[in-house]
């Protein structure tokens, strides 16, 4: 597959147009409030858009159309149940504390809602974390431009090797978003994210459409791949009886409120953009925009993934029609290639003998087979549209946290404006470096970067229930929630610890102090290690915090909820106040999920 | 008046859509798979609408959610 001069002349445009917005927002970028929070200037729908474009990365994208591959439309249940009540819970009940408390960043409220102790703990975890995933996506993006072999044409013609493909696309990438982003701050991220996002659903929604009309639809889809593939609730009662080998409770429970929650309402990369709008009511309104816009990406990033698997042969499909039941196949034809032994260049088989697909190219090779020269050019800027606000996401909550909760709080106190705002752009610079250093790293040792996401997945896990407490409950203590924290940690590790997904070997997969309970998957396991941390979180803080000398109530108002004034949201009419928007949003993800269960 | 992000936005929607439209329209053979719809076309002609609606939108009142 080669580009043509049309394709390569849409990617232009893009880089042309992502570059100067960069421009055109660094002339508003003379302060740190310009800088890191956009001059808190942004209006509802541009924050809103902005909240979900940050997160959908290319390795969103990838994976989420890879998911629909491999486990059908269940994935929905990411965006129904993994979202939507999280978007519609920070917007009605956490803006009014995020955006009233004036804090800076995520951080900042718990070091005044808590102590300085909290705040280095989530700020350090947070830097770290958010450097290692903007690397992981780059290295994502980067081997999957080698592997679609697009620009295989172009280098060979130049005579450079094909080894630099990959060094090519982590650095050019790199590049452009952190000319962006140091030029124009925050507002330069977020007014790209939302070009970004009308640039993904571009190229997104015509691969559906072109893939359904390959299929005869929805309902040739659901004939060629049976119930278990097209029914999100199909067998839920039992983790045995449904592709995801969860059941409903621990999707409920982990899913649909610990990860969810804990990520939705306290991660900085997308609660920094709510806290970026022009108003209170903006702010709390950004969610909830979000929110309604984001139960519909399953059809774009999702379904594409079904496609991909009803166009390829599977032996576990008796639906699929060419092939007799029993039948081995020895190599995948259709979308998604068999994964291939790098050393042997044979295909991978599982402990049935069959090969095992390589779900991550569902998206990207249903792109290359179904559009033409022109649509190609689309669909790739979308992939890197999308990578690019993914990781954009990252490096600014990043720049904001090194400089006010780590440079501010423990390097220099007090300066003034000016010179924040060049440590603001230092950081930048070094962010980005960190994160292509970080790709390299993920393309070395694969396995160090396992291990290190899952001890921040630890650390992740509990999050959650330390921001409910201390939102909710004015007694909670800076000890609570620090000892919280650590105990939730301890309690993720344990329980990764002494559980094992059933097929898996004890070491980084679980069960490495000694295998208690095996669970019938990895997935399941993951809710459940979320569930019993924040659980350990939940406890010890109140524990700790009963035995421990509250805050001085006259200290807390504004931060918690029972010493806040109501918000009077009197202005406008009462369809758009953030309550009505709620419900709006609850009603239409029940009817998507009857719809489809 | 301050920056408004849905000029970009709707500058950038009617130049890719022009290009790719065109190149449907124009493009011969290459533009268009077998058997299926000419999707440079219909895709590059919604990009153009969208991108011309972005523009329209410039001129209302700003700063509406």
């Amino acid at each position: 597959m080669t580009l043509g001069a049309v394709d390569w002349g849409v990617i232009g445009l893009y880089l042309l147009f992502v570059l100067g917005i960069g421009v055109a927002a660094s002339r508003r970028a003379k302060s740190g409030t310009d800088f890191f929070l956009a001059g808190r200037a942004i209006p509802a729908w541009v924050a809103g858009l902005a909240f979900i474009s940050a997160n959908l990365g290319a390795q969103e994208v990838v994976g989420m159309g890879a998911s629909g591959a491999k486990y059908g439309i269940s994935t929905a249940h990411f965006y129904w149940i993994g979202a939507i009540p999280a978007m519609v819970f920070i917007g009605v009940f956490m803006m009014p504390f995020y955006y009233g408390s004036k804090a800076r960043s995520v951080p900042e409220y718990l070091r005044m809602r808590f102590d300085e102790k909290t705040r280095g703990f989530n700020a350090f975890t947070f830097a770290v974390m958010t450097i290692l995933s903007s690397g992981i996506s780059m290295y994502a993006l980067a081997k999957l431009i080698q592997t679609l072999h697009v620009l295989d044409g172009p280098f060979a013609a130049a005579h450079m090797p094909q080894t630099w493909i990959f060094h090519a696309a982590v650095l050019v990438s790199a590049a452009i978003v952190l000319v962006y982003i140091y030029l124009g701050g925050l507002r330069g991220a977020i007014y790209n994210e939302v070009l970004q996002f009308f640039l993904i659903v571009a190229g997104f929604a015509p691969l559906v459409w072109l893939g359904l009309r390959q299929v005869g639809g929805w309902h040739g889809l659901q004939a060629e791949l049976g119930p278990a593939y097209t029914h999100i609730w199909h067998g839920m009662g039992s983790a045995a009886t449904n592709r995801l080998g969860v059941d409903w409770f621990g999707l409920t429970m982990g899913l649909g409120f610990v990860l969810s929650f804990g990520y939705w309402c306290t991660d900085f990369l997308v609660v920094q953009r709510a806290m970026s709008a022009n108003s209170m009511s903006a702010a709390r309104r950004a969610p909830l925009i979000a929110a309604g816009v984001k139960m519909f990406i399953p059809f774009v990033v999702i379904l594409p993934g079904l496609i991909a698997i009803a166009l390829t042969a599977t032996p576990d499909r008796p639906g699929a029609s060419s092939q007799p039941p029993g039948a081995i196949v020895q190599h995948a034809p259709g979308v998604i290639p068999a994964k291939v032994d790098a050393t042997s260049g044979k295909p991978m088989l599982d402990a049935h003998g069959q090969p095992q697909l390589d779900y991550d190219l569902a998206t990207p090779n249903l792109l290359l087979r179904e559009f033409p020269t022109g649509m190609l050019g689309v669909g790739l800027t979308a992939l890197l549209a999308s990578f690019m606000s993914g990781m954009a996401g990252n490096v600014t909550a990043f720049n904001t946290v090194f400089t006010f909760d780590i440079y501010q709080a423990y390097i220099r106190r007090t300066a003034d404006d000016r010179h924040y705002l060049h440590v603001g752009r230092l950081a930048t610079f070094f962010g980005v470096a960190a994160s292509v250093a970080a790709a390299y790293l993920a393309s070395a040792f694969n396995n160090i970067m396992d291990l290190i996401q899952l001890v921040f997945a630890f650390v992740n896990a509990p999050v959650f229930a330390t921001f409910l407490l201390g939102m909710f409950w004015k007694r909670t203590t800076g000890h609570g929630a620090f000892a919280g924290l650590i105990a939730g940690t301890a309690v993720a590790a344990l329980h990764h610890g002494l559980t094992l997904p059933m097929d898996d070997l004890p070491g980084v997969k679980g069960g490495w102090l000694a295998v208690t309970h095996a669970y019938p998957s990895e997935m399941a396991q993951n809710f459940w290690t979320a569930i019993w941390a924040w659980s350990g979180c939940f406890v010890t803080t109140i524990v700790v915090s009963l035995a421990t000398r509250p805050h001085p109530e006259a200290e807390l108002a504004g931060l918690v909820y029972s010493l806040t004034p109501k918000i009077d949201e009197a202005q406008g009419s009462w369809l758009f106040r953030p309550v009505t928007l709620g419900v709006v949003m609850i009603a239409a993800v029940v009817v998507l999920n009857l719809i489809f269960r | 008046m301050s920056f408004d992000i849905r000029l970009p936005i709707g500058l950038m929607f009617l130049a890719i859509g022009v290009l790719v439209g065109g190149y449907g329209a124009f493009g011969g053979p290459s533009a268009v798979k077998p058997g299926e719809p000419n999707v440079d076309l219909i895709v590059g002609a919604l990009m153009v609408a969208f991108g011309v609606l972005m523009l329209a939108l410039t001129r209302v009142r700003r700063g509406q959610g």
